[in-house]
């Protein structure tokens, strides 16, 4: 048997030192939000005619004078993404028309243009939102463990529960504040959603070893000898752990490589959160009810 | 309308595909209602969405739809248009401010009143327009209880009022809203003071429908296109199948894993799972409009569906361990499993509920696929796989 309360800080430390690095990198790169949440437009073109980004991007910023556009193009080099400050409508059509007349037949693929009140009510709405997950969950294992308060008060394992939870969420995020940083990906609705996936999946292995742990309380005779019952119940449940993550880090994996590019970042994120939060369900939850027991 | 996957049945119940997946616009517009007063602001926003109805209905888009949404003071319309091809001139139409003008029948040189060939008044348009209009209400008669119609003019308008319905006393003065005609009272007399009821066998709702279009195109409320998410046909066809395709893999792969792992049960989970694709998407079918992140959402609930086997059968080799029977493995196995599958489950539901609740448009289609994936997988993965499980064991 793995003695894993054994190796229990080394475990609570590696989580301790992702942490601190995803709020650097939180801090440091900071996040590049999408149209969606802080406003702006989004516009992707297909050209007939071979043009370079830096080529289209002068166009739009000297010719069209439009306001700080960047443009990305993809690896085939006929698809174009322009972002832009919002613009409406009518420029909208008249920047379409010039630039079909400048730069031959042209197809739009997407056109997303969002108003800076929207942005901002979304981000509001997201922040309620993983709140109001977060605590609402934490607050469930709470609920849910209430008739196994000797040796250990269920609130604890609701704590412990809202300290994993925020550490899987966290870390991802701040995976992600690096991929915007180096990669230009922009935090959007997408990443919010992953997010609050990631807890809400994350929290099912926790679950299953509280359960056990519960289990084991009730029908152990050495009731006090806590770190022991928690080591046999990592034990007991490791491989249904690992599992039921497996089936989904499989179906993540096959979206990532096969489905729609414009999911692909939001898959990533899961399959990131996916890992950090297999983990600290086994390495991190269950030692962390004993720092808030002490015998 | 497209269909996706091909089947023999498609025709009769195609799927219902979001304006992600089949190209189309989706629009959001901010109603300026600081000149309406706070009371009438509600029917005018019906009287709005009404009169936006009826213009993207003629664009021949397969299912528009119109919502409102309101909060705090912000009052919002939302207009979607899926499979649109001139998205340029419906925001053109839908931006028009709603003009109601008014209508009396058309007298030829002969001087009788013109009928079209179905026998119909034909209207011509008198100079009282929307811009003398100022409001509509609904009042009910105090004597008879009946539901009653009360328009009202300016000033200004009042005596235009006057003169229209006294050169039409005993005949229909017509209403229209954006050329449609919403009602054609008969004038009874000569009307001074630029207030009038309009009387008729009324129900409530149609008194109140009229009052509502009489007051988006009386009452002043501009709309301003605030957000607007077009999507090419060609972009949502490659992301439909890029995820349809990714889904089939995705389940492949769990499929595989599950056999090779828990051998004979897993073949069981793998028909449980098979169950539980065909139900969650029969449900799709009928009740949701499927949406990148909707199907996306239900390859998630894949990944998440065998969960429940996987706490089962892990449980039942350990009570195999402990040397009871097949029989007792399995009933203590589903019985101690439970807990755990219960409490996850109501987590996930309870994370979707809230995603539901908090968020807009596509993560909606998101939080509802895996939703209903939590709640039919509780039923496949426990039920279908305990009865397959005791069938084949004796």
């Amino acid at each position: 048997m793995f003695d894993l309360m054994k190796y229990k800080y080394i475990f609570i430390g590696i989580s301790a030192v992702l942490t601190l690095a995803a709020f650097f990198s939180m801090a440091f790169f900071g996040f590049k939000l999408g149209v969606d949440l802080s406003g702006g437009t989004l516009w992707q073109l297909s050209f007939e005619k071979s043009v370079t980004a830096a080529e289209l991007e002068s166009y739009l910023k000297d010719y069209l004078k439009m306001e700080q556009p960047s443009v990305v193009s993809d690896a085939s080099n006929s698809n174009y993404l322009i972002r832009t400050k919002e613009i409406s409508e009518a420029d909208h059509q008249t920047y379409f028309s010039a630039i079909k007349n400048d730069f031959g037949n042209i197809e739009e693929l997407r056109f997303e243009s969002i108003g800076p009140a929207i942005g901002k009510e979304l981000r509001d709405k997201a922040i309620i939102a993983f709140l109001a997950v977060l605590f609402g969950i934490s607050a469930y294992v709470a609920f849910a463990f209430r008739k196994v308060s000797f040796p250990v008060n269920s609130w604890k394992y609701g704590f412990s529960t809202l300290i994993c939870l925020f550490h899987d969420a966290v870390i991802p995020a701040g995976f992600f504040a690096a991929l915007g940083y180096f990669k230009g990906i922009e935090l959007d609705t997408n990443f919010i959603v992953a997010i609050l996936v990631i807890i809400g999946f994350s929290v099912h292995d926790t679950i299953v070893v509280f359960d056990r742990i519960r289990e084991n309380l009730t029908l152990s005779k050495d009731r006090n000898d806590l770190g022991k019952i928690i080591n046999i119940s990592i034990n007991q449940t490791f491989a249904r752990s690992i599992n039921t993550s497996l089936t989904l880090f499989l179906v993540l994996i096959a979206l990532y490589f096969f489905g729609a590019p414009s999911l692909a970042y939001f898959t990533l994120t899961i399959l990131v959160g996916i890992i950090i939060g297999t983990y600290s369900s086994i390495f991190v939850a269950s030692p962390l009810l004993t720092f808030f027991h002490r015998e | 309308m497209f269909v996706y996957p091909k089947s023999p049945y498609a025709s009769v119940m195609p799927w219902r595909l979001g304006l992600d997946l089949v190209g189309g616009t989706y629009l959001v517009y901010e109603v300026d209602m600081s000149a309406v007063a706070g009371g009438d602001r509600d029917i005018v926003m019906n009287g709005l969405r009404d009169v936006i109805e009826k213009r993207v209905n003629l664009f021949g888009v397969s299912e528009p739809r119109v919502t409102t949404s309101q909060k705090g003071d912000s009052y919002r319309l939302n207009v979607e248009l899926a499979g649109i091809k001139d998205v340029n001139e419906a925001i053109k139409m839908i931006g028009e401010t709603p003009f109601l003008s008014f209508g009396e029948i058309r007298v030829n040189e002969k001087g009788e009143f013109m009928k079209d060939p179905n026998g119909d008044p034909v209207f011509g348009m008198t100079e009282l327009t929307g811009r003398y209009a100022k409001k509509a209400q609904m009042v009910v008669d105090n004597i008879t209880g009946t539901p009653e119609v009360s328009i009202e003019f300016t000033s200004e308008g009042a005596d235009i009022f006057e003169k229209v319905t006294g050169r039409n006393v005993g005949m229909p003065l017509a209403i229209f809203l954006d050329g449609n005609l919403i009602s054609a009272p008969r004038v009874s007399e000569k009307i001074i003071g630029g207030k009038a009821q309009i009387t008729g066998s009324f129900t409530r709702e149609e008194a109140l429908k009229l009052v509502e279009r009489f007051n988006a195109g009386a009452l002043p409320a501009p709309i301003k296109l605030v957000n607007q998410q077009t999507i090419s046909a060609t972009l949502g066809q490659d992301s439909l199948d890029k995820t349809v395709r990714a889904g089939i893999w995705g389940t492949a792969l769990v499929m595989l894993f599950m056999v090779l792992y828990y051998r004979v049960s897993g073949l069981f989970a793998v028909i449980a799972l098979l169950i539980y694709i065909v139900l969650t998407l029969s449900i799709f079918k009928l009740f949701v409009t499927m949406t990148l992140a909707g199907i996306a959402g239900f390859v998630l609930s894949i990944g998440m569906a065998v969960d429940a086997n996987v706490l089962i059968f892990e449980r039942m080799k350990e009570e195999m361990k402990k040397g009871v029977s097949y029989s007792l493995a399995l009933t203590d196995g589903f019985r101690r499993a439970w807990p755990s599958i219960r409490d996850s489950n109501l987590t996930t539901i309870l994370s979707t509920l809230i995603l539901f609740n908090l968020t807009s448009g596509f993560v909606k289609g998101f939080a509802l696929t895996l939703l209903m994936g939590v709640l039919v997988s509780m039923f496949t993965a426990i039920t279908v796989t305990r009865n397959l499980l005791k069938a084949f064991s004796k």
